[in-house]
This record gives C-alpha cells, sequence and structure tokens, in this order.
C-alpha cells in the first residue's frame, strides 16, 4: 500500500476538522481579496490629491508633460499654477495609440498566421513553430526593450527617418529612432505569440465533423475557414485580444526604452512625420519616474497615473468578463 | 441524526403489480413496422420508376489506406431512380468506398487508388474536386449543421460558389430563397421549420438535424446523393421519417446508403451490394439477395451467421 | 460457388491522391490563402530572428568567468567592469521568496474555491479579484508594493536607508512578485481539480474522509503537474520582470551588506539587483551603456526562461491542455456552439 493510501486510511475523519480546513482556506481567500481592495483604495488615497488638485483638467492638456514634472521635481510650480498643477492628455494619447495599433496589428496577423498554423503549414513546420512561439512569449520585457533600443531603432533612424525630416521639426521635438512606430511594431510582436497560440489552440477545437461537412459539400478550404471554423472560434480570438490589450496596456519597461525621449503628444495631422514622433505611455511614464517616488507632489501624481491604469485594468477585467457572460448566453441559445 | 451514520435499512414489499406499459398505436399508414413474431421487416412500398439511368459507374477500384487494400477490384453501377445500398460487416470497406466516390478518401494522407470512377462518363478524378462535390453529395452518420440559421445553412454551398456577388445581396436574393424552400421540401422539413429560417440549426432535434443535413446536401441540387449510415444516431420514428424521404427522393437522385442494419437494407433498397473484406461478394436486386442469394458468404451474413 | 476463388491481386498502376489545387480557387480566396502563407512566414522570420541575434551576441558577449564574477565596486563605470554574479543570485533570490509566498496561497485558495466554495458570494469574488490581479500592470502593483511596505509595521522586511525605511529589498520585492505568479498557480492548480474524474473524490467519502483529507491526501498528489506546470509558469513571469526590481529593490548593481546577524534573513533584507534590472541599467536607457554586459545578461536570463518552458512542455505533455492550461477553457468556448443535443445521449460536445 502506498504511503499516500496509508495516510489516507489513517487520516482524520470527522466534520470538525473539515470546519477548520475550510475556514483556514477560506481565510487564505479573504486575506487575497483583502490585499487586492487595499490596493485599489491606497493607490487611490495616495493619488487623491493630485486628482483633487487638479480635477477633471487632470485628464486634459496645458503645458507640457515634462516641464511639469519638472516643476514638480524642482519644488519650483510653473506660473500661474500650483505644484501639484499635472495635465496627463499626452501620456493617455500615448497610451490609446500604442496599444490600439499594437492590438489591431496583431489581431489581424495573428488570425492569418493561426490560419498558416492550423490548416495550411506542413507538420514539420509547425512543429519547429510550436516552441519557437512559446518562448517569444516568455521573452522578458527588458530583453525585447534591448533589442529594441540597439537593433531595431538604429535601423529605423537610418532607413525609415529621413534628414530631411528631422531638420523640418528640430524647433519642436527631435526625432530619431525611438519613437512610435518602433514601439508599436515591438508591442506588435510581444503580444502576436498570446494571441497566436489561443487563435491556434481554438481553430484546432473546432469540430471536424463541420469540417469534413463543408468539404463534402464541395466548399474549399478557405472559404471553410472563413464560414464556419473563424464563426465558431471568436469567443476565443475575443478572449484573447482582451488579454492581449491588458497586456499592452501595462507594458512599461520595453516602451520606456524604445518610445523615445519626451513626453510627446503625437500628432496624427503632422502627416507622415506622425509615425516618427515620440510618445510616452503612462506605464512607460511611471516606470522612468521611479526615483521621484520620495518627492511629495511627484510621488502623489504617479500615484494618480497609477491609479489611471488600475482602473482601466480594472474596467478591461470587466469587459472580459461581460463578453465571457454574451458567450454563455449565446452557448445556451445557440 | 448523525450524518456519518447510514439510513435504517427500509424491505421493499412489493404490493402490487409492476405496470406495463401497453403496446402504443402504430402511426397511420405506417409500413415499416415488424409485427409481433415476424422475423424480417418489410419493404416500403413504393411507386416503380420508370426509367434508370445510370449515373456513376465504379469500375474496377481498388483504394488503400498506407499499405492495407481495404476495397479490392469492386465494380458497381449508380443509377438514378434506385436506392443503392451497400451492407456488410464493419471493415468491409463499404464506407470507405462510399466516400471515394466523391474523393473524400483523398483528405487521408496516405489514401492510393486504382481502377475508375465516373461520373456521367467522365472520371471524377478530372473533375475539379469541389465541382465534383456538388454534383456528389454526401451525408454523415452524426448530423453535422453549422452553428448558424437553418437558411443559412442550406444556402451554405449555394452561398459559397458564386463570390462574385455581394454578399448581403447574395443572401437573401430570390433565387437563392427559393432554392432553400425547394431543398427543405424535398426533404420534407419545410413544413416544420417554415415559420423561422433564421432559428439556429442547433436546436431543431435530431432527426430534424439529419433532416436539414439532408436538405443542404439536397441544395445544390446534386445527381447522386451519398448517405452514410444516416440513422444509425436516430431514433425509430425519425428513421423511419427518413427512410420514406430516401424512397421519394429517388426519382430525382441516385441514391447510395451506407447501412450495416440489415433490416433497413431490406426496408429501402432497390438494389444491394454485398461486401466482405474489401471484395464485393455478390450484387444484385434486393429482393434476390436477401431471399435468394447466390453465395454462401451472403446467405450467412443475411442470416445473421456474423456481422 | 462463382467468385471463391483466390482473392484478386492488388494493380500495379497505383493513384496517390493529388493535393488539393489552390489555382482552381478564386481570386479573392488565393489573395487570402497568399495573406495567411505572408503571415505565417513573416512569424516564423521574426520568431528566428529574435532567437538567432540573441544567440550570436550572447555568444559573442557571454564568457563564462561572468557568471561566477561580482560587479566591480567603486569605479564610475561600476556596471561596466566584473561579472553578472550578483544579478544571478538576485534573479534566484527573488523568485525564490516569490515562489514560496504564491505557491501555498495558490493553492489554498484553489483548493477552497473548488472543494469547498461558500458562500457562493465569497467565491465568485475571489475568482474574479484573482482574474483582475492578472491583468493589473506589474508596475502598478510596485507602487503599491512600495507604499505597503513603507508603512511603519513593516519596515522590518527592509533596511533603514539613508532616509528611514524605503521599503526596498529582497524580502519585499519576493513578496510583490508573488502577486504576479499567483494568478497562474491559482489558475493551473483550479483547472487541475476541475479536470480530476468524479470517481476519485467519490470513492475518498465513501471511506468516511473528509474534504479536507481527500484534498491533501488524494485530490493534491492527483495534480501535481498541473500545480507544478503553474509554479513554473509563475517562476518565468517572476524572472522576467523589470518593474517590480526597480522599484522595489533599488539600483545597487551588487547585494548590498547584510544587516544584522541573522544568516538568511538579512540577505534578504538587503538590496541588490536581478538580471533584468542589471540589463536595464547596462543598456542605453539605464545608466551605463556596456551593451555588451547586457546582451550577456539577457542570454543567460534566456537561457533561464527556454530551461523553465522545456519543464513546463515536459510536464503538460502527457495532458490535454497546452502549457498556458487554455486549452480546455478553449475548447469550452469553442464547444458552446457545437449541438446541444446528442443523441447518444452524452453531453453534446465533439
Amino acid at each position: 500500500m502506498s504511503g499516500g493510501a496509508r495516510q489516507l486510511i489513517r487520516g482524520r475523519s470527522g466534520a470538525a476538522s473539515d470546519k477548520r480546513a475550510e475556514l483556514l482556506l477560506g481565510a487564505l481567500g479573504v486575506i487575497v481579496l483583502v490585499l487586492i481592495a487595499g490596493m485599489v483604495v491606497t493607490v487611490v488615497i495616495k493619488a487623491w490629491p493630485s486628482f483633487s488638485h487638479n480635477g477633471l483638467g487632470w485628464f486634459g492638456t496645458g503645458a507640457e508633460v515634462d516641464s511639469e514634472l519638472r516643476a514638480m521635481r524642482e519644488a519650483a510650480p510653473l506660473p500661474g499654477h500650483g505644484i501639484l498643477y499635472f495635465t496627463s492628455w499626452p501620456l493617455i494619447w500615448g497610451t490609446i495609440i500604442t496599444t490600439v495599433a499594437a492590438v489591431a496589428l496583431a489581431l489581424i496577423v495573428s488570425i492569418f498566421a493561426s490560419i498558416f498554423l492550423t490548416e495550411f503549414a506542413p507538420a514539420r513546420v509547425r512543429r519547429t513553430l510550436d516552441p519557437v512561439i512559446r518562448l517569444l512569449a516568455g521573452v522578458p520585457s527588458v530583453i525585447y526593450g534591448l533589442i529594441g533600443i540597439l537593433a531595431i531603432a538604429p535601423w529605423v533612424n537610418e532607413h525609415l527617418l529621413s534628414n530631411s525630416r528631422k531638420k523640418s521639426v528640430i524647433y519642436v521635438v527631435q526625432l530619431n529612432g525611438n519613437n512610435l512606430t518602433t514601439g508599436t511594431l515591438i508591442l506588435t510582436v510581444m503580444i502576436l505569440p498570446i494571441m497566436v497560440a489561443i487563435t491556434a489552440n481554438a481553430l484546432e477545437s473546432v469540430p471536424a465533423s463541420w469540417r469534413e461537412g463543408s468539404a463534402a459539400l464541395g466548399v474549399n478550404r478557405w472559404r471553410t475557414i472563413r464560414r464556419v471554423s473563424l464563426r465558431a472560434v471568436w469567443p476565443a480570438v475575443a478572449a484573447g485580444t482582451v488579454l492581449a490589450t491588458a497586456r499592452a496596456l501595462g507594458e512599461a519597461v520595453m516602451l520606456a526604452m524604445v518610445t523615445g525621449g519626451s513626453a510627446f503628444q503625437a500628432n496624427p495631422l503632422d502627416g507622415f512625420t506622425f509615425f516618427f514622433e515620440p510618445v510616452r505611455p503612462l506605464a512607460a511614464q511611471i516606470f522612468l519616474e521611479s526615483e521621484g517616488l520620495t518627492i511629495g507632489p511627484l510621488s502623489h501624481t504617479i500615484y494618480a497615473m497609477g491609479a489611471l491604469l488600475l482602473v482601466s485594468a480594472a474596467m478591461l477585467s470587466l469587459v472580459g468578463w461581460t463578453v465571457k457572460q454574451q458567450l454563455a448566453k449565446q452557448g445556451v441559445r445557440a | 441524526m448523525d450524518p456519518l451514520m447510514p439510513p435504517p435499512i427500509r424491505r421493499i414489499v412489493l404490493d402490487r403489480e409492476p405496470t406495463v406499459a401497453p403496446p402504443r398505436e402504430p402511426p397511420s399508414g405506417a409500413n415499416g413496422s415488424a409485427s409481433a413474431g415476424a422475423a424480417l421487416a418489410q419493404r416500403i412500398a413504393r411507386q416503380p420508376v420508370a426509367n434508370t439511368r445510370e449515373r456513376m459507374s465504379i469500375e474496377g477500384v481498388w483504394l488503400a489506406y498506407g499499405d492495407n487494400w481495404v476495397v479490392r477490384d469492386v465494380s458497381l453501377p449508380v443509377r438514378q431512380g434506385e436506392v443503392l445500398a451497400l451492407i456488410g460487416a464493419s471493415g468491409s470497406g463499404k464506407t470507405t468506398l462510399l466516400r471515394s466516390l466523391n474523393r473524400l478518401t483523398e483528405i487521408t494522407p496516405g489514401a492510393a487508388r486504382a481502377g475508375r470512377i465516373a461520373l456521367d462518363g467522365t472520371d471524377i478524378h478530372e473533375l475539379e474536386v469541389n465541382y465534383l462535390r456538388r454534383r456528389v453529395s454526401m451525408v454523415f452518420q452524426q448530423p453535422n449543421p453549422f452553428p448558424m440559421s437553418i437558411y443559412d445553412n442550406v444556402a451554405y454551398s449555394l452561398a459559397e460558389q458564386n463570390p462574385e456577388r455581394g454578399r448581403r445581396r447574395r443572401r437573401r436574393s430570390p433565387e437563392l430563397g427559393q432554392a432553400v424552400e425547394d431543398a427543405l421540401r424535398r426533404a420534407g422539413l419545410l413544413d416544420e421549420v417554415a415559420g423561422d429560417l433564421d432559428r439556429s440549426a442547433l436546436r431543431l432535434s435530431g432527426g430534424q438535424q439529419q433532416r436539414l443535413c439532408i436538405a443542404r446536401a439536397l441544395a445544390a441540387k446534386p445527381q447522386v446523393l451519398l448517405l452514410d449510415e444516416p440513422c444509425s444516431a436516430l431514433d425509430p420514428i425519425s428513421t423511419a421519417t427518413i427512410e420514406e424521404l430516401i424512397i421519394s427522393l429517388r426519382e430525382s437522385v441516385a441514391v447510395v446508403i451506407v447501412t450495416h442494419n440489415l433490416q433497413q437494407a431490406f426496408r429501402v433498397a432497390d438494389h444491394v451490394a454485398f461486401m466482405h473484406l474489401g471484395e464485393l461478394v455478390e450484387y444484385g436486386p434486393s429482393e434476390q439477395v436477401f431471399d435468394r442469394p447466390r453465395e454462401q458468404r451472403t446467405r450467412d451474413y443475411v442470416s445473421g451467421a456474423f456481422g | 460457388m462463382a467468385g471463391a476463388a483466390a482473392s484478386p491481386t492488388p494493380p500495379t498502376a497505383i493513384a496517390r491522391p493529388p493535393r488539393e489545387r489552390i489555382s482552381s480557387w478564386p481570386l479573392a480566396d488565393r489573395m487570402f490563402y497568399g495573406l495567411a502563407w505572408l503571415s505565417g512566414i513573416g512569424l516564423c522570420v521574426i520568431a528566428l530572428w529574435i532567437v538567432v541575434f540573441m544567440l550570436i551576441k550572447g555568444i559573442a558577449y557571454l564568457r563564462p568567468a561572468l557568471l561566477w564574477t561580482r560587479p566591480a565596486a567603486g569605479s564610475i563605470h561600476q556596471t561596466q567592469a566584473g561579472g553578472i554574479l550578483d544579478p544571478v543570485e538576485g534573479t534566484l533570490l527573488v523568485t525564490a521568496v516569490g515562489t514560496v509566498i504564491a505557491a501555498p496561497l495558490g493553492i489554498g485558495v484553489a483548493v477552497w474555491l473548488v472543494e469547498y466554495g461558500r458562500p457562493r458570494a465569497l467565491a465568485r469574488a475571489v475568482d474574479s479579484g484573482i482574474e483582475m490581479l492578472a491583468g493589473v500592470p506589474s508596475i502598478v502593483l510596485a507602487l503599491f508594493g512600495l507604499l505597503f511596505f513603507s508603512q511603519g509595521v513593516l519596515t522590518f522586511v527592509s533596511q533603514p536607508a539613508a532616509s528611514g525605511a524605503l521599503g526596498q529589498s529582497f524580502l519585499a520585492c519576493g513578496a510583490v512578485m508573488s502577486l504576479i505568479a499567483l494568478p497562474l498557480i491559482f489558475a493551473s492548480t483550479r483547472e487541475g481539480l476541475e479536470q480530476v474524474p468524479p470517481r476519485l473524490r467519490e470513492a475518498s467519502f465513501a471511506l468516511g474522509k473528509t474534504r479536507a483529507t481527500t484534498s491533501r491526501y488524494v485530490l493534491l498528489p492527483a495534480i501535481k503537474p498541473s500545480i507544478a506546470a503553474g509554479t513554473v509558469l509563475g517562476m518565468g513571469r517572476i524572472i522576467g520582470d523589470t518593474a517590480i526590481v526597480t522599484l522595489l529593490l533599488g539600483g545597487a548593481a551588487q547585494l548590498t551588506e547584510p544587516v544584522g546577524h541573522a544568516p538568511v534573513w538579512s540577505v534578504l533584507r538587503g538590496t541588490g539587483s536581478t538580471l533584468t534590472s542589471y540589463i536595464y541599467y547596462n543598456s542605453p536607457s539605464g545608466e551605463g551603456n556596456a551593451h555588451e554586459k547586457a546582451y550577456a545578461a539577457s542570454f543567460v536570463l534566456l537561457l533561464m526562461v527556454l530551461g523553465l518552458n522545456a519543464i513546463v512542455t515536459r510536464l503538460t505533455r502527457d495532458s490535454l491542455d497546452g502549457p498556458r492550461g487554455a486549452g480546455s477553457r478553449i475548447r469550452s468556448m469553442v464547444g458552446r456552439f457545437t449541438p446541444v443535443r446528442d443523441m447518444s445521449g452524452t453531453a453534446g460536445r465533439f
């Protein structure tokens, strides 16, 4: 008889010990819940002074973010404003464009790549790619940042950014390889593996009877995928997109290394120059200000940015939950 | 009451006779019911078809998966106006033969073939495969409606045939709607679903789903309909409905049905081909194969000695 | 008996099935086919390029001596001289602390959720809470950790710095790291428990054993591969994180002097660096500009990630799920569209 079985036979029986175990384990769950709730509360409390000072203008535009932060660091408020004065729209805008662009690009590419992997790729290619994709998903963001700043950014600087373009905006902002495009492209590559893995997994789970039935009706493979398989897997794709958005939203280190040296508000009306302007997403800004956490007003501002990220992550979680609820409802109806 | 102690044992006392459900009145006009004591089913009554024409010819066909020859030198005609049943034990190659008729065997890697299969005189391997499969449609053992509405399911193969026209126009065009209605009518499903064609196909009952699959297969107006044990997953009443449907369809479509249910073959078929271990042992009209088989193996199988 | 002669001989002229001719497809379909190939090949190329690039740089710059040399102290170009031993130790320490805290917590909560789960509202709250936690950016968790550990009572976890207790130490960093590993361990354990065949539980209850005993002696041993896979995934996430390290572990490249005399505790109360923070500080965005050291450290870090991935693959080799445990959840999402009714009477999933 194995040791486990022996222990099982000798193990305690009785409602009392079970109740104790339930309470103990339940307490663990409560601890986790308290930690999470406490996190939200403490971050918001620490962030409150910044919000209350600026009101809704916190989310708006005004002076440049860099000068506002410098003012706080040097304890020399900008003329006409209190020391907590902060307008974060450039940061929010930077977050929005990088996240939306990266997720949209990754969605399209991942769907086609998954279709390739599950339907058209030779078996050998598939077998080699699976571990490679898994490895890519596990590569730390700082390494992506390193590759970006040492290999991608110089390439973009040399081959995509012309000197005339740089000169044309030299009095407003310095353009180099660290810009919106580099950051978004690397962000796309970072979230691709998750989406490809989820989509490919889902495509493989489509019942073979549907694919066989469609083939027997004389419909070619691509149309079968488009009309039947993709329709069956879009719940999984939606869930994967929510996951990828959360990852893109919270990406701090890589974007801090690669998106440029100033919290510039990239302007789409600038035409092609827009793609080469530096941006500064929220998470990256927090990461870069990590030394300023001891300074009073600066720390309130940073925690305010953190609170915004926290609320966004919570809302994203909610969106993911509602998506799953919709799917559950549809599943019952279907 | 201690939750850990088992409940007290009660003695089971039978103080009345167990109730036996009386036999139900058979549905009016049924002609497939086996009366108590009769050993065999009865052939479903049918109008004889005046002209049968040969649609497909299977000539000396060999089929293999890997090194294993599953079908050996089989030759059969497939005629419109009659139902051809392929019978035999498991592993006799009847399903493989059926699937080779619409080149579904090509999906399996390692399949090999020899011999000739012709549709209206043309070798099917010279036809474009998707064109062939619209002329020779198949219904599978498990109903497999797509996760779409009933309308979309039936219109599926037609909708995918004309990619030039815009999708929205295509979906609701009157010709398509007419074709869907015709197919549903031929499959005997129109009355039951006419009210709401946009309902999800997955909410139909098993028998209805299988009839939907038949309607879907009929939508492109195929010349040949292949049925791979279509009733094995269904209850007897749905089975009876589908068998009558098959009889009514045989005038306009050549029907080939694979079944391991001898009674079903007897009820439904006009011609029967008995296969054993890949070889065609006997082929002939169904009364001859069942009542006066020429081969000993056939006699053994039909009488239930094996299989 | 006609036909009872020997079986016919197989033919010599055999035809193999042709590949489906894409050229017969309509133009639009061919374009999409090409797009799929393009995306797939593109993905291959990107993935292979990254791997090969890091391999080349790593081999170029990693000398074995680096692995057991400490970063040189005292010079201005501190990070340019010396090796990466301290960062490696730091990574291992942080991972150890994080896993030691996260694993019991994650497993315990998962067992509670699946085996007990009452009151229902609490169970749902815990479930949603952990899912939300999984989506919170690590930098925000680091902010919270800093706040948490700089409060009065909890300063014992870190050493006092010049300006008072900063809340930076291996303990603090590891504790916050446990929060990013927790959802993975929780999810894997929970999936494992949910997939245990009911007969195992029934057999144990039939013997009169409580849920606690059953969980401890029957269920958890049965799902060891799932728990291990989740733990290793959590470790992978910990070793790759930079944000928490930067905020909660200070910027020193070396392990600082241990505080006090307790053998392990004093080291944990100190600060230092991990491979991730080392890479960051040696890159052009950090202070140093020693990209050779950065590449070397990246190579070591990638080898660790590769090793962890290999372990997870071995652990999940025989299970139906992929390493992320998303397999069954995906399947159940796809399966919602399969026919609800199945004539054989089983639950309607193909």
